[in-house]
């Protein structure tokens, strides 16, 4: 067994394993950690299979973003879990039978195709063209020429995800005080100009 | 050598257990969540295997928007996530039944 091979097996064999552990653990928090792990191991697998760039854009989107940003949601949020009925038996049955018979189709059918990519002609970026760069310069040499419009595409679509959470979650409060800068510099009606007739003054 | 075979069947591997996921859990919406992550994570695996396998960069590409929209995806859900539980004062998918669906 090559080298490679062996990393190939740890790597899925955890990345599988933290998968199941995602889905079956009752504490989300776990559940959250045990994400983060697979998004690592996915990173690894990625790593083998040289997109180095996509690797490192996994660690640091999913691992450093969205991963905490889960876990900042789970730990915030006091959703009360509850332990008193536990139905989930209910679905069990039929969950898990819809579940194996997708699992034994895609395999059996992975398992029984060869697939041969090699007399296959439809390449529009073939990696040939850029033996002499690294997979990030690659990368970026066709993303912001030939996929500048999808680029620029999903910046808008992170625009938008980013005003909708913020409408979405944005409340006012009842009984908070704010400072309202306009009222506190008003003089208007908070003044008052009186006459005083001289030697007199006045009475306060 | 690593055959294309199996990184596919890795990748079915984990796309059934987000399907899966998806399926047992009546708890709550988070880990539907994450399933939906475990999910793009398993088509990532197959673009960015197909990439390499055919000697193209357009797989890795598409990889990358993926990534982008998943986490948007993320996001939206987990802002959706959090003034459900403002409003409902539970977030287990049993008790959302407002659409008597």
């Amino acid at each position: 067994m090559s080298m490679s091979l062996i990393t190939f097996y740890l790597f899925s064999a955890i990345l599988l394993l933290s998968s199941l552990m995602v889905i079956s653990t009752k504490n989300p928090v776990h559940s959250v950690l045990f994400l983060i792990l697979a998004f690592l191991n996915a990173a690894g697998i990625f790593v083998i299979l040289h997109a180095e760039f996509l690797a490192m854009i996994l660690i640091i989107v999913y691992v450093g973003a969205v991963a905490v940003l889960f876990l900042f949601v789970v730990m915030m949020l006091d959703f009360k879990t509850s332990l008193e009925k536990d139905n989930i038996l209910q679905y069990m049955p039929i969950g898990l039978l819809i579940g194996l018979v997708f699992i034994a189709e895609l395999v059996i059918v992975l398992i029984n195709t060869r697939l041969d990519l090699s007399n296959i002609q439809i390449l529009s970026n073939p990696l040939d063209n850029f033996s002499d760069q690294s997979n990030t310069e690659a990368i970026g040499s066709i993303l912001y020429t030939n996929y500048v419009l999808y680029f620029q595409l999903s910046g808008v679509i992170l625009l938008v995800a980013m005003v909708g959470s913020i409408v979405l979650t944005l409340r006012d409060r009842e009984g908070v005080k704010r400072q309202i800068v306009s009222e506190q510099v008003d003089r208007k009606g908070k003044i008052e100009l009186v006459d005083v007739k001289s030697g007199e003054g006045i009475d306060i | 050598m690593i055959e294309l075979n199996q990184f596919l069947i890795l990748s079915a591997l984990l796309f059934s257990i987000g399907v899966i996921g998806i399926f047992l859990n009546r708890k709550n919406v988070i880990i539907i969540l994450m399933s939906i992550e475990i999910i793009l994570l398993a088509v990532n695996i197959n673009l960015v295997s197909f990439s390499y396998f055919l000697n193209d960069l357009t797989g890795q590409i598409f990889s990358l928007f993926v990534l982008t929209v998943a986490a948007a995806e993320a996001a939206i859900g987990l802002a959706i996530l959090v003034i459900y539980n403002r409003n409902a004062g539970s977030i287990e998918i049993e008790k959302i039944n407002t659409l008597k669906g």
